[in-house]
């Protein structure tokens, strides 16, 4: 057990959820009810902090987590993924020592910094300045830490000439590069992090994305919770999968990933594969980037349905004089194949044979297309008009987001596989 | 052999140590080790409550004379020269104002104090650091308006010309005891009113009710003597009595009273820090 940063035995956590109201039936029942409701409000309230193992305790409890065990090395960048409410946060929050476990143990070695929310403790009123002091403190950075890297976190959030105004003045997205800035110069030998990505543009992200790499590379441990399924791909060595408050999988990230990915929908907009010996496919065909992003933009960016989008894929030919055709199938989330598409008029490689190298094909999606929600790409490699060499289910996927212009009076969903902006004419005829 | 016994790679690295994290039950005291390491978190903390509580204001520091003064003067008027309650022969100004000097330090800080945990409950939420700096914090910051009313309280003893007693050194004594008893019932408060939120709504209620059992308006003489220890369970009455006896000197030093509730100040802050820490594992879970 050599060089172990984080140990978790067979942590269980179980939290109590408010048992249902019972609606009244008449006047004087309400009435009764509204005497008693003291007793029975204490007697609810008593309830949360404790388990008493009666029969209907089973009833108001959830086990957040069953069970879980794992380890991280020192130095390892480990991701956690799974569904909403699969225990991801509250395993977070037992290692930080926010909560403690019902059952089980474990043990940290070595400083921990948590970003489970950047900000934690701003206050409106304090400058710029004074936030960076208490949210370090907070943190736990000492004095003389904040000071020597005050510079540092100051020029990395870019709000130098705000830094001595009230906080509360700041626009939203100010607040958030300064909270980032303060946490990313934490420096603590463990850092957990959960879905801090979600906040900031795109140009923000990345450079947090940046800076997590810059962490990740100078031998520190992190455990890093996120949808984000590109960014889990780009940043772990090891990635956890939860479900159910229980490990399902665990394992090296393009493989957790795509198991992962077919059993839900998660976003991935974005795979790399440097290593041409690991990188998926056989002898005959290997891939080594797919991506979808905005025409005008990059994979981090949001999409809405107008929004046309260039799909990309690189790939390396293995084999000499091969007709290799791509087809890619784009699914919905409720399963529906929305169109299938495939080279079949593209004017430079369509029917030449391919020598060995690396290519890119390209595909563009116009905008008022899709319709709005999570989307899945279907990758197949085709060899001579019919063998299938490769085959990825989910090698993109991607969310539309709807878009408020086009919604027009209506407000439910729109119905259909596809969204397109059909030209309509009315003319009054009589 | 000069070999290390030692497998270099097996230790932790230098900064390294080791926490564990565990289902634990039971009582706990405070962990003093943990809370000298945050040291700095703590010093912030109090350091923000000031800054922020006179943030954007015109006054400032001067709300701090502000409350006890405009006190005084409704006392004054209303307990002095209407009711007429006898104030031991000093002017009922000076009489009042040297009570409200301690009081409303007992009072802001308390109230403060028992609403600590749940302001900060989304700070529990997000981060581990010893949660007993919350409530304790109130009560330390709180003492730089004890400072400013105190400097007041000695300049109006001066327009009185009022020699304060060589008792006067007995006030560090005092002073502790006040901050025992607001942080000891403050740890109580807040690790209750972060389970029941009733005890914020009847706190500010208990608090003044706390003050007609405490001898702000009225001197300690007035309560009959078979009472008088059962009457000095409340620390606040030893410590209102200590501060006159000592800067006023018209009676003696209240030595039965401060006893008693000095004894009572840690009986309290010493079973409201267990309490504290043995409820504190589940703050973030109901918060």
């Amino acid at each position: 057990m050599s060089n172990i940063a984080v140990l978790v035995e067979n942590v269980s956590k179980r939290y109590r959820i408010g048992s249902r109201k019972k609606a009244h039936d008449s006047l004087a029942v309400a009435l009764f009810d509204f005497i008693k409701r003291p007793s029975r409000n204490l007697k609810r309230l008593r309830e949360l902090s404790t388990f008493d193992g009666s029969s209907n305790d089973s009833e108001n409890t959830i086990w957040a987590l069953k069970g879980v065990s794992l380890d991280v090395k020192q130095g390892e960048v480990v991701g956690i993924i799974g569904r909403n409410g699969s225990g991801k946060s509250t395993l977070l929050k037992i290692i930080s020592r926010i909560t403690e476990p019902t059952k089980g143990r474990g043990e940290t070695i070595g400083r921990i910094g948590s970003l489970l929310e950047v900000g934690t403790g701003f206050h409106p009123e304090l400058t710029g300045r004074e936030n960076i002091y208490l949210n370090g403190a907070i943190l736990g950075m000492k004095k003389v830490e904040i000071d020597h890297k005050f510079d540092e976190i100051v020029d990395f959030s870019g709000v130098e000439k705000f830094i001595d105004t009230p906080v509360k003045r700041y626009s939203s997205g100010m607040r958030v590069r300064l909270a980032f800035a303060v946490a990313a110069h934490v420096e603590p030998e463990i850092l957990l992090i959960d879905e801090v990505l979600a906040v900031g543009d795109a140009a923000f992200q990345k450079r947090c994305l940046g800076k997590m790499e810059d962490v990740a590379s100078e031998g520190r441990t992190i455990i890093f919770v996120s949808h984000n399924m590109t960014a889990i791909q780009s940043l772990c060595e090891r990635v956890i999968w939860l479900d159910d408050g229980k490990v399902v999988e665990e394992g090296r990230p393009d493989s957790v990933v795509s198991k992962y990915l077919q059993a839900s929908f998660e976003t991935l907009t974005e795979q790399l594969w440097d290593d041409i010996t690991i990188a998926p496919g056989n002898d005959r065909v290997r891939l080594h980037l797919a991506r979808i992003r905005p025409e005008k933009g990059s994979p981090l960016d949001r999409i809405s349905i107008r929004t046309p989008l260039v799909m990309e894929f690189e790939y390396w030919n293995l084999e000499p004089a091969a007709h290799l055709n791509l087809s890619v199938c784009l699914y919905n989330e409720t399963g529906v194949m929305v169109f299938n598409t495939a080279p079949v008029h593209e004017p430079m490689w369509q029917g030449r044979p391919f020598p060995i190298g690396l290519f890119r094909s390209q595909c563009r999606i116009p905008g008022d297309l899709l319709n709005d929600g999570m989307h899945r790409v279907q990758l197949l490699v085709v060899k001579d008009q019919g063998v299938v060499v490769f085959r990825d289910r989910s090698v993109l996927v991607f969310d539309v987001a709807d878009d408020s212009q086009m919604r027009g009076e209506w407000h439910g969903k729109w119905r259909g596989a596809v969204r397109p902006n059909l030209k309509w004419e009315t003319e009054h005829l009589k | 052999m000069e070999e290390s016994v030692f497998d270099e790679s097996r230790l932790p690295r230098a900064s390294g140590k080791t926490t564990v994290f565990e289902a634990k039950s039971g009582w706990r005291f405070i962990d003093f080790h943990e809370l000298w390491e945050y040291r700095d978190l703590f010093y912030f903390l109090v350091w923000r409550n000031i800054k922020v509580r006179y943030a954007q204001s015109v006054l400032g520091l001067g709300w701090a004379i502000v409350q006890p003064i405009f006190s005084m003067i409704v006392f004054t008027i209303v307990f002095g020269k209407l009711a007429r309650i006898e104030s031991d022969g000093i002017p009922y100004a000076i009489f009042s104002y040297t009570a409200l000097v301690p009081w409303t330090y007992f009072s802001n800080a308390l109230t403060q104090s028992g609403a600590s945990l749940v302001s900060a409950s989304s700070m529990i939420g997000k981060v581990y650091f010893p949660r007993l700096m919350i409530p304790v914090s109130p009560a330390v910051d709180k003492l730089v308006d004890f400072g400013i009313a105190l400097l007041i309280l000695f300049g109006m003893l001066f327009w009185f010309e009022i020699v304060p007693t060589m008792w006067s050194l007995a006030l560090p004594l005092l002073v502790l005891m006040m901050i025992l008893t607001a942080a000891g019932l403050g740890m109580w408060l807040t690790s209750l009113a972060i389970q029941y939120r009733d005890v914020n709504h009847g706190m500010r209620f208990g608090v003044q009710l706390l003050m007609y059992a405490s001898p702000v308006v009225y001197p300690a003489s007035l309560v009959p003597d078979q009472f008088r220890l059962l009457y000095g369970l409340n620390p606040m009455a030893g410590v209102i009595e200590g501060f006159r006896a000592a800067l006023i000197g018209m009676r003696p030093m209240p030595w039965d009273l401060i006893a008693v509730g000095f004894m009572a100040a840690v009986v309290i802050s010493v079973s409201g820090a267990f309490y504290f820490r043995r409820t504190e594992r589940i703050f973030a879970d109901v918060a």
